[in-house]
């Protein structure tokens, strides 16, 4: 596999579970950069805390395994003063939406151009399956042995909400649109969020007994549609996946530099 | 143009874990899991060269390996 230059081989094998999403994300995530032809040096990802934050970990870039919920603020500071690097922030659904999800509307309003990747397992893994703001109501989770009374964030609805020039979804088991989302979202200019459902096997799978990886890998496959499908004026149940929003508006480092401009010209 | 033909079907023992997942969506069902719980390629003859299984692989362990296109193979 060529994209294993990309990666620190001495940490492998990985700490994720058997049959995790998030081994899948990271294994299509080089092929996107690979197919994009980046060099190493030309990319920081950030990340913070949980499951899918060890991914930094993984990869042979720039990385800054930061604190939790803070990878974008951290992403943030990079970008402008680096405006000239990649940045790419892989989250967890709690890292991104409760703990970091200040920061995760506001990188979205500013527009700020990083790749924002929300690796959804619906539960917090790391820690002993939590339910987060993700797992959504009627789930069970350890916290949540009589089912969770708490509605869940539709991600793309946010993302699109708080002003995020690129919004996406995708799941695990479509790998080839995963990549290829994955490459529109890190060539956009401005900030880019990309939602991959990623299944848990050892904690959402278990406690909703929804079957091992493979079993909720099939399940992605039959509850998820690309967006406009007819399909979904039959069955309003299903996920829409694909691209959602692609526009062009102001970024954030280069409305900075004409601040930066427009005082320099003043006072000279 | 003749069929991609697998070449070798490497499966990094060492890294996979035996989810099952590229035994499961394997659309030629090439492979199958061994004593180990380790997936192994039993009939790599059968491979299309698809590659779901490599995408899929959550613990970056398998590599197909296709015959090189110039190299005519006997139908």
């Amino acid at each position: 596999m060529e994209d294993k230059n990309y990666i620190r081989e001495r940490f492998f094998p990985h700490i994720w579970c058997p049959g995790c999403g998030h081994g899948i994300v990271l294994n299509n995530l080089l092929r996107a950069i690979e197919q994009l032809k980046l060099k190493k040096n030309e990319i920081v990802m950030t990340s913070g805390i949980g499951c899918s934050s060890r991914i930094s970990g993984y990869v042979d870039f720039h990385t800054l395994h930061t604190i939790h919920g803070r990878a974008l603020a951290f992403a943030t500071g990079v970008k402008l003063s680096r405006p000239e690097l990649k940045l790419i922030v892989p989250m967890g659904d709690g890292d991104a939406l409760a703990i970091g999800g200040n920061h995760f509307i506001h990188a979205a309003r500013r527009n700020i151009d990083i790749t924002a990747i929300i690796m959804n397992n619906r539960i917090y893994g790391m820690t002993g399956g939590q339910f987060s703001p993700l797992s959504g109501y009627g789930t069970r989770a350890t916290t949540a042995p009589y089912t969770n009374i708490d509605h869940d964030f539709d991600v793309v609805e946010l993302a699109k909400a708080a002003g995020a020039s690129f919004v996406a979804r995708t799941t695990t088991y479509h790998v080839k649109e995963m990549a290829d989302i994955l490459k529109q979202a890190i060539l956009h200019k401005g900030f880019s969020a990309v939602e991959v459902m990623s299944q848990c096997p050892t904690y959402f799978g278990r406690k909703n007994r929804l079957g091992d990886a493979v079993d909720m890998m099939e399940h992605y496959k039959n509850s998820t549609v690309r967006v406009g499908s007819k399909k979904i004026e039959k069955n309003p149940d299903l996920i829409e996946r694909g691209v959602f929003v692609e526009k062009e508006s102001p970024e954030y480092c280069s409305e900075y530099d004409k601040i930066i401009q427009k005082a320099m010209g003043t006072s000279a | 143009m003749a069929k991609p033909k697998c070449k070798e079907l490497i499966i990094n023992r060492d890294w996979c874990k035996g989810c099952g997942i590229c035994i499961h969506f394997c659309p030629t069902n090439v492979l199958e899991m061994d004593d180990e719980d380790k997936s192994v390629a039993m009939r790599i003859e059968d491979c299309i060269c698809c590659k779901l299984c490599e995408l899929r692989c959550p613990d970056l362990a398998i590599d197909v390996v296709a015959e090189p296109k110039e190299k005519e193979t006997e139908n």
